[in-house]
């Protein structure tokens, strides 16, 4: 038996952490839910949970060094997936607080300009280029749920978009950072092959 | 490209089973809550929301293992109601693996409730679910509890304005005058309501014609839950989407993975 990939959940306080691990464990990898420096940035793979309030999420982020890990494992390389205000948190900043991101990716986040907000629910996915996670998965739909998102991403970044109100940036990715606006663990089959293709590569 | 109106069938629960519309479908356990919910979920489920209608405390226990079990093989979004009254509550049931709660009774004793929720989970997890029926007051709905047994002395759209902007992430509203009657929902209120709140709106109660769910679409309804016409066997998730499709909205239709 092949041995199974270990990777980390960063627990900093943020969400339903829970249904993260359950869906990774879906898909054949060992999770441990951890705010442990060391372990989170050594582990396989980082997976950056996050619902909520920006602001809140940074700062619940930098008490547990989140801040610090995601830039040393991004600057050397080694896998991690962000999931919803955990991919937000990768940006420079967010319309919906003073509190700056990790600017990683140099653009800025904003509400979406939609009549109804939150917006919740599942929507299409279209790659603007080939992305990993979305191998083998053809104009699926994804679930939803929040009000902010990047409208676009500049540099050297795969990226892929879905429409609410306007274009906003769905997923991308960046060497072995990738990070995904929706909830693939929320997102049934389709969510779980996207976690799959993710395991493929750690 | 746009987002898809979601269905989503109710479970009643009470005490660990689930306690309406058990013999439509060929189960091996009859009554399971979570084998209900994965059928659901391969029939095209866009979400599952559970209404717990235990009276007991150790029959919430029950709930919370329900849910465990639902949420280790079910990947979609799922909501529990009825019941919940706290902060802890709320944090247990998430815990346990709720993504969204939703809250009825407990938000109308306790307003102050709500702006806790959010503070503490987001407005991502608060559904504020709203029964309500025709009355004599200022929009002529006013809100009920004990499920349309008692008023609240609420105004329905005072009551949605004032809530809405301590921030809620969804709004359910039931029909109680139609609520198990088939009779079609009560579109003037979703009208009326989605007049004054630009937060999502779930319509329910008195769905029974399959074009009743487009109607509710037409009204301003985002998206549409149901119980009886599931429980029964009325309607398949994937006839309500059929006709959807038919007048023109856009559904999530069934993964395409590996079917190449």
């Amino acid at each position: 038996m092949k041995e199974r990939n270990a990777i980390s959940i960063l627990d900093y306080g943020s969400g339903n952490i829970r249904s993260a691990q359950r869906a990774l464990e879906r898909v054949g990898l060992e999770v441990e839910v951890t705010s442990d420096f060391e372990r989170a940035l050594e582990s396989s793979g980082l997976v950056v949970p996050g619902v909520g309030a920006f602001g809140s999420c940074m700062s619940q982020l930098r008490a547990v060094r989140g801040d610090e890990v995601i830039r040393a494992r991004f600057e050397s390389d080694r896998p991690i997936l962000g999931i919803c205000v955990g991919m937000q948190v990768l940006f420079a900043g967010s319309e919906e607080s003073k509190e700056e991101g990790l600017a990683i990716l140099p653009n800025k986040v904003n509400k979406l300009a939609a009549p109804i907000l939150p917006h919740i629910g599942w929507n299409e996915v279209t790659e603007v280029a080939p992305l990993q996670l979305l191998k083998g998965i053809n104009a699926e739909r994804f679930y939803f749920v929040h009000s902010y998102a990047a409208r676009e991403v500049s540099g050297d970044v795969k990226t892929a978009i879905a429409n609410y109100g306007e274009d906003f940036i769905a997923a991308v990715e960046l060497g072995s950072l990738s990070a995904v606006q929706f909830h693939p663990e929320k997102s049934g089959d389709v969510g779980l092959q996207l976690l799959k293709n993710w395991a493929e590569v750690l | 490209m746009s987002l898809a109106t979601r269905i989503i069938p109710c479970l009643d629960v009470a005490n660990g089973r689930v306690v309406k519309g058990i013999n439509f479908i060929d189960l091996k356990e009859a009554g399971d809550p979570v084998e209900m919910a994965a059928i659901y979920a391969r029939e095209g489920a866009d979400e599952i929301t559970f209404l717990d209608i235990t009276a007991s405390a150790e029959g919430r226990g029950t709930t919370l293992e329900v849910l465990r079990r639902t949420a280790e093989q079910v990947f979609i979004p799922l909501t529990v109601g009825g019941g919940i009254s706290s902060v802890e509550d709320v944090n247990q049931l998430l815990r346990a693996g709720a993504d969204k709660i939703s809250l009825n009774t407990a938000a109308i004793r306790n307003p102050r409730l709500i702006s806790e929720i959010v503070d503490r989970f987001g407005t991502q997890v608060l559904v504020l679910s709203v029964d309500a029926r025709r009355a004599r007051t200022k929009s002529g709905f006013e809100v009920t509890t004990h499920g349309g047994r008692e008023s609240a002395g609420l105004d329905a759209l005072d009551w949605i304005e004032s809530a809405t902007s301590r921030g809620v992430g969804e709004i359910l509203l039931n029909s109680m005058d139609r609520d198990g009657t088939r009779s079609g929902y009560d579109l003037e209120m979703i009208r009326r309501v989605r007049e004054i709140c630009d937060t999502p709106l779930i319509a329910s109660g008195g769905a029974g014609d399959i074009q009743d769910f487009a109607r509710a679409l037409a009204d301003g309804a985002d998206a549409l839950l149901a119980a009886s016409v599931f429980h029964f066997g009325i309607y398949r998730i994937s006839q309500i989407k059929d006709a959807l499709k038919g007048a023109g909205y856009v559904v999530r239709e069934s993964s395409k993975l590996g079917k190449n």
